[in-house]
């Protein structure tokens, strides 16, 4: 029972993370419907320049994240703006291209990240890193629970910029119907380009999270296109509030797999989970059927 | 006499004028493989041809062998399975080496087995374990200290039921070189009467560990083995470092691949202390041999250049020493036969960097000289310290012990 009560405690902690991962996906792909394969590998870019400012000015890692969100919304804008340019512009197959695009822009991020920093795993030091919170029997780790706290806080303020503020309104517009948009006098493109550059600024808390977590090494990105695809398409597209829930979900199934019934079987089950929930609803736990 | 001195001298300087010019005009001999580069196992891969290439400007500073200059041909693997067959083939038909090398690792090594055993080729092994066991190959030399195959667990068994251990618990990555070092593991326990109280396999990519951990510690195990790959290893101490292993715990490690890279350790820092984990090369005053520390000297500053491990103690002597067993023989059968070379290998003991190495009929070291080693006093961010001894004290095997293990685990973490 104790063993039960840890693994829900942990798994809900753990979800939390997956959902920081995962939440500027739930932009690009969910919203946007841009097949953006890169996100994870846009996620360790973001956490090795956590790493640098760490290790070279020993910069708090979640204050690192902050700095360099600035220049991520900028290279979402530029990145966004080569893939239409070269892609979604140019008609209906786009989509498979994009893909081998986003595919290419990874593999390109890989190398970059390799040249700079070796093929070695990095991670960083924070006070929280390496601690545990005691409640009873019970040890939770710190830096479990400060991903907790940054998913929570980072869904909120998502979900507020998207049905409070004109823009966020703009990009849940742009992703119902362009053409609506046009006609009402807006350009869609501009405002995918700004959602692109939102969801990829995101990233720089999340990449922070993930090396918060555990180490990460260049290619790390491989291990999250799963993971993090299966949140999004589970929650539902685009809904930041379903991305959190469904991150939870994942993370507590998997963590009572892990300590209860055999680790081999984690992965199985969660994407077993994922086909499940697709079967019974197409749209997601929390999509709106269109 | 002057006159004949003088013609002997004219006659002799032209000979050796034009056996120079001979030696010049000879190709290279060509030695092919592939290493990782990229990819997971890049890390390894590169210090390990980092080693080699020493070998190869030491060997050629001497003047080549056989009086020709040696070349290395290197493809990049990626640290996959899927690509070495292909570079082999390429090597061996379009490049025409003379000798081939094994990548770096068991797996991408694995399918290349019934290709050399099928041509009768030599096949100087770099670090697989037991990749020749079924194969049967009588051609193929591993480098790496492994021994037979249960050594590595019983090594660390021995230790910990020396320790007072009667139960183990057994956490193993579900990837083929974690699992055959379980099994082993398992058939050392029931040799030993040591009853298994824990046993998972978990899956590559797990993020957390604390889950895994939690239900490790209620099976209350005396010995702890591990059987992880880098990712994992640093994800598991972490965890040990927060949730704890109990008092129970005698010894705690075994077989996590990472913790012998400068990065990984430096990374880890305060979390390695206690830990009884494998390890190849350490800087312990019983391990070093002839031009130990003189390729030392070379390797860390073409490391710093290179970004490449800088401690290197892991796999680049290895490296060093594969050159150094094909360069014996090579100079021995006085030709590059391979079936001589091979023939070689396996009548003789040779020495290398890493101390005397013999090999046994299916080319595997006929004694072990794996190590067991504890962390001790490590401090957070200092990669420098490993290269002090006293560092990892070395356990086991007898003769190139440099301390005694300190048990229980929590006692030695401090």
């Amino acid at each position: 029972m104790d063993l039960l009560l840890d693994a829900v405690v942990i798994g809900v902690l753990l979800g939390c993370f997956y959902a920081a991962v995962s939440l500027g996906l739930s932009v690009s792909f969910g919203l946007l419907d841009v097949p953006h394969v890169a996100h994870p590998a846009f996620l360790v870019m973001a956490s090795y320049a956590v790493f640098f400012l760490n290790d070279r000015f020993d910069i708090d890692p979640l204050l690192a994240g902050l700095m360099i969100t600035p220049l991520l919304f900028l290279f979402g804008l530029v990145a966004y703006r080569l893939y239409y340019e070269t892609f979604e512009k140019r008609g209906s197959d786009a989509g498979v291209r994009g893909i081998a695009f986003f595919f290419g822009v990874a593999f390109i991020i890989e190398v970059l990240i390799i040249l700079q920093f070796g093929v070695d795993q990095r991670s960083v030091t924070a006070t929280y890193i390496g601690k545990a919170w005691r409640i009873g029997d019970m040890r939770i780790p710190l830096r479990l629970l400060v991903a907790f706290a940054v998913a929570a806080g980072l869904t909120i303020l998502l979900s507020l910029y998207l049905s409070k503020t004109f823009m966020g309104r703009a990009i849940r517009a742009v992703a119902q119907d362009q053409e609506a948009l046009r006609l009402m006098g807006a350009n869609p493109v501009k405002i995918k380009q700004w959602a692109f550059g939102i969801a990829t600024a995101v990233l720089g808390i999340a990449g922070a999270l993930l090396i918060i977590v555990a180490p990460v090494d260049p290619i790390l990105d491989r291990a999250y296109i799963g993971r993090t695809f299966c949140v999004v398409v589970m929650a539902g597209l685009g809904s930041m509030t379903g991305t959190l829930i469904a991150a939870i979900i994942l993370g507590v199934v998997e963590t009572i797999v892990l300590t209860l019934f055999g680790a081999s079987w984690a992965p199985a089950i969660s994407f077993a989970m994922l086909l499940g929930v697709l079967a019974i609803r197409p749209q997601g736990l929390f999509g709106r059927r269109s | 006499m002057k006159r004949r001195t003088f013609l002997g001298g004219t006659i002799a300087a032209a000979v050796v004028g034009r056996t120079s010019g001979v030696v010049a005009e000879q190709p290279p001999i060509k030695i092919g493989m592939s290493m990782a580069q990229t990819g997971g196992l890049a890390g390894g891969g590169k210090a390990s041809q980092l080693g080699i290439e020493i070998w190869r400007d030491d060997v050629n500073a001497k003047g080549g062998l056989l009086g020709r200059k040696v070349e290395l041909i290197v493809y990049d693997d990626k640290s996959s399975a899927s690509e070495t067959p292909a570079i082999y083939s390429k090597l061996l038909d379009v490049d025409k080496v003379d000798l081939l090398f094994a990548p770096y690792a068991t797996v991408p090594t694995a399918p290349l087995m019934p290709l050399v055993k099928q041509r009768g080729l030599l096949l100087m092994g770099n670090f697989s374990f037991q990749v020749n066991s079924k194969v049967g190959h009588d051609m193929w030399f591993n480098n790496a200290p492994w021994g037979p195959a249960d050594s590595w667990a019983a090594a660390f068994l021995d230790l910990g039921q020396k320790a007072g251990g009667k139960t183990m618990a057994l956490l193993a990555a579900d990837q083929e070189f974690a699992q055959n070092l379980a099994v082993t593991a398992k058939a050392v326990a029931k040799k030993l009467n040591m009853s298994v109280v824990f046993d998972q396999a978990y899956p590559p990519n797990t993020v957390e560990f604390s889950g895994i951990l939690r239900a490790l510690n209620a099976a209350k195990p005396d010995i702890v083995y591990v059987a992880s790959y880098p990712p994992d290893s640093a994800g598991i101490l972490r965890a040990v470092n927060e949730i704890g292993v109990g008092d129970n715990v005698k010894i705690f490690g075994g077989g996590m691949v990472g913790l012998q890279f400068a990065a990984v350790m430096e990374n880890l820092g305060s979390l390695l202390n206690g830990v009884v984990n494998y390890n190849t090369w350490l800087p312990e005053p019983n391990m070093y041999f002839d031009g130990t520390k003189a390729f030392f000297d070379a390797y860390t500053p073409r490391a710093k250049e290179a970004k490449v491990d800088p401690l290197g103690y892991y796999l680049a002597p290895f490296g060093y020493a594969s050159g150094q067993l094909v360069e014996q023989a090579i100079k021995a059968v006085g030709s590059l036969d391979q079936k001589a070379i091979a023939k070689y290998l396996h009548g003789n003991e040779h020495k290398t960097i890493v101390g005397p190495i013999a090999f046994s009929a299916d080319g595997e070291r006929k004694d072990t000289a794996t190590l067991m080693a504890q962390f001790r006093g490590i401090k957070d961010k200092n990669v420098e310290q490993f290269r002090s001894p006293g560092k990892q004290v070395i356990l086991f095997p007898e003769r190139l012990k440099s301390g005694e293990l300190i048990t229980p685990f929590e006692a030695a973490r401090t």
